[in-house]
């Protein structure tokens, strides 16, 4: 099957040799006023394009800190951060808006569809803010959800689709602006043994057609799948 | 590219956003109307007052002053004070020659005269003999099939009446005075006319519908008068009369020689200054009717913003998402602005669709006769009345959503989407 990411040119930007996560000395100081809580202690991590890592730990880790991070949803309070080759680490809150648009595509482990929107909408909302014509949005759109196995489900709300099948408008959501990255939290841990399986299936045969995939996950079976695992522990990435 | 899509996604937002709950959006755009009905009542009303404090003001006459002869309160040439001015019929004529720009008309005045018709009841009441600009000068307008003094009348020292409305109504009950025999005082006289119904304020010796209007060429002959009780000047435009004013006093202190700055000599009422006055009350009483109007739809304003509020915590999570995939604080926030807005306004028109049914039946109400009614006057509503009240609906309308959306802007997606 024909992924969007894997349909452009391949080759890495320029400068990047093929890194889509390049983090030097990450700290994350989380400054309540009495007192400041260190979430993350200085991380490394690179991860090349066609990876596919997972990012395990146990809670208070820091894996979710590391993940807002990753998707420029938060941005770190010291230390170097590229993506994709771009410098994300003192971006204001419009250029991180853009950034996640354009680089990031997030999977969440409680879907977060928006509700009164159909399966085809939801996927279009990316393209939305991305400035796509509405046209090629809509086509888009139905073939992602044709891709995912939702071809006949396209009109139909998240209320009206089971957790597997919101969790796979979920990829395909993630897919529509061609992300560099595909960051996923805890992807299958709202869903039953079957469908959880579903969506790691999907997961796994994305990667397979060139995705990078960082998945953060308690799941066993997901982070075995992962030819890469990262374990954090005290906001350090720790060697297993 | 990124500022024209600024306005297209929050336009593509705004046509996504789930509607309210229904019950909820009918009470929010139900406060908006209450508060649109209230400032377009309240001003509609100051203008209905204002319309007819105007034309009861114009009722006696535009631009016009009243002059009356005084007594001196200043030595003058070796003469001393407390000289009584009088008035000459014929100085009339002197003081159009030195004012001719100036309309002027004389008057006497006898306040207790018999009226007897040939048929109908005998009355006492007041006569007044003047020129025949005075219909112009003091707004007496004949009714459809009468006539008002004419200069012919004047000359020919004619004995011809014009009647006040109330009056005619009075002696001749729902007959129609126009030809009909009238006895002033013993004389006959013919009713030519009747003065048509009118909103008068302010008066001197009663309202206009009450006296009845002769030659002065043949009332003075007739009562034996050679002195004006008082001068009627009119002016074509309100800034010309301090100047009117001044010549005609600096003529008449020539002629009965006394000191053109003694005030007393000649007592002066200038309706274009006290008109002035009233211009500024009536002002004020529409700001104050504004204000009180413009706070009701305030409150309907902070409804809605209470509204925006309870959807922005709503739908933290979604704005969250939103965000997440690429949407910019702007159009988030715009998005909101918008439904603000767009309630605001639903209530609005609805308000003024109330609004104007409501003035359409007060305006059933009949009104003539009942002087509280008559002097209230009804709401009016007016362009500029309209502009205003559009003008604090937007207003209120971006404020309601403003405030939300800052809230809205706030919004953390880190925070707000990994939780249930």
């Amino acid at each position: 099957m024909n992924w969007p990411f894997a349909q452009r040119d391949n080759g890495a930007p320029e400068g990047t040799n093929g890194r889509i996560i390049e983090m030097r000395g990450i700290q994350k100081v989380y400054d309540t006023g009495k007192i400041q809580v260190e979430a993350l202690r200085g991380i490394d991590l690179t991860v090349e394009r066609g990876e596919f890592v997972a990012v395990v730990g146990p809670s208070g880790s820091g894996k979710s800190t590391l993940l807002n991070l990753l998707g420029c949803l938060d941005t770190p309070t010291e230390g170097k951060y590229l993506l994709a080759g771009e410098p994300v680490a003192g971006m204001d809150r419009d250029g991180l808006a853009e950034v996640r648009n354009r680089r990031v595509g997030f999977v969440f482990q409680n879907f977060n569809l928006l509700p009164q929107l159909s399966a085809l909408e939801n996927v279009e909302m990316p393209m939305l803010f991305g400035g796509v014509p509405s046209r090629q949005r809509r086509e888009r759109a139905r073939k992602l959800l044709e891709q995912v196995g939702l071809g006949d489900r396209v009109e139909h709300k998240p209320t009206e689709l089971s957790g597997g099948q919101m969790q796979r408008v979920a990829v395909a959501r993630a897919l529509a602006m061609e992300p560099d990255l595909i960051l996923a939290d805890e992807p299958t841990g709202n869903l039953d043994t079957a469908s959880g399986s579903d969506v790691l299936s999907l997961l796994t045969e994305l990667w397979r057609g060139g995705a990078t995939l960082v998945v953060v996950t308690h799941d066993t079976a997901l982070a075995e799948r992962a030819p890469r695992i990262v374990e954090m522990r005290d906001g350090r990435i720790v060697d297993r | 590219m990124w500022s024209r899509r600024h306005p297209v996604v929050t336009w593509q937002l705004f046509l996504r956003a789930s509607a309210l709950q229904k019950k909820r959006a009918v009470l929010t755009i139900a406060s908006i109307a209450w508060g649109t009905v209230a400032i377009l009542m309240l001003l509609g009303f100051g203008q209905g007052l204002r319309d007819q404090l105007m034309r009861g003001r114009r009722g006696m006459g535009e631009n016009i002053a009243v002059i009356w002869p005084g007594e001196t309160s200043k030595v003058w040439q070796g003469l001393p004070m407390g000289r009584s001015i009088r008035l000459r019929i014929e100085d009339v004529d002197y003081l159009r020659s030195r004012l001719p720009d100036v309309q002027i008309v004389g008057e006497i005045t006898t306040w207790s005269a018999t009226l007897r018709p040939g048929t109908g009841r005998t009355i006492t009441g007041r006569v007044t003999g003047t020129n025949w600009q005075y219909g112009v000068v003091r707004n007496h307008y004949p009714k459809p099939g009468g006539r008002f003094l004419d200069p012919l009348d004047e000359q020919h020292k004619r004995r011809v009446a014009f009647l006040g409305d109330a009056l005619a109504k009075e002696i001749f009950g729902a007959v129609d005075p126009v030809g009909k025999a009238l006895n002033i005082n013993g004389s006959p006289y013919t009713v030519i006319g009747v003065m048509q119904h009118k909103l008068q304020m302010g008066a001197y010796g009663g309202p206009d519908e009450d006296h009845v209007v002769v030659p002065i060429t043949t009332l003075a002959p007739q009562l034996g008068r050679q002195y004006l009780n008082n001068l009627v000047i009119k002016v074509a435009r309100p800034e010309l009369m301090a100047d009117a004013l001044a010549r005609l006093r600096k003529a008449l202190a020539a002629t009965y020689r006394f000191d053109p700055s003694d005030e007393q000599a000649l007592g002066v009422w200038n309706t274009v200054e006290s008109s002035k006055t009233m211009e500024n009350i009536t002002l004020g009483i529409e700001l104050f009717l504004g204000i009180v109007g413009a706070l009701t739809l305030l409150i309907g304003g902070v409804g809605v913003a209470n509204i925006m509020y309870a959807v922005v915590k709503e739908k933290t999570r979604e704005i969250g998402v939103q965000m997440a995939l690429g949407a910019r604080g702007r159009w988030v926030t715009g998005t909101i602005v918008l439904q603000g807005l767009v309630y605001t306004l639903a209530g609005g028109l609805v308000g003024g669709g109330i609004a104007m049914v409501l003035v359409a039946l007060l305006d059933l109400v009949p009104v003539e006769g009942n002087q509280a009614l008559e002097l209230l006057g009804k709401p009016t509503l007016s362009v500029p009345i309209a502009v205003a009240t559009a003008a604090i609906l937007g207003l209120v309308g971006i404020l309601a959503g403003y405030f939300p959306a800052r809230r809205a802007a706030a919004i953390d997606p880190a925070q707000t989407l990994r939780y249930e």
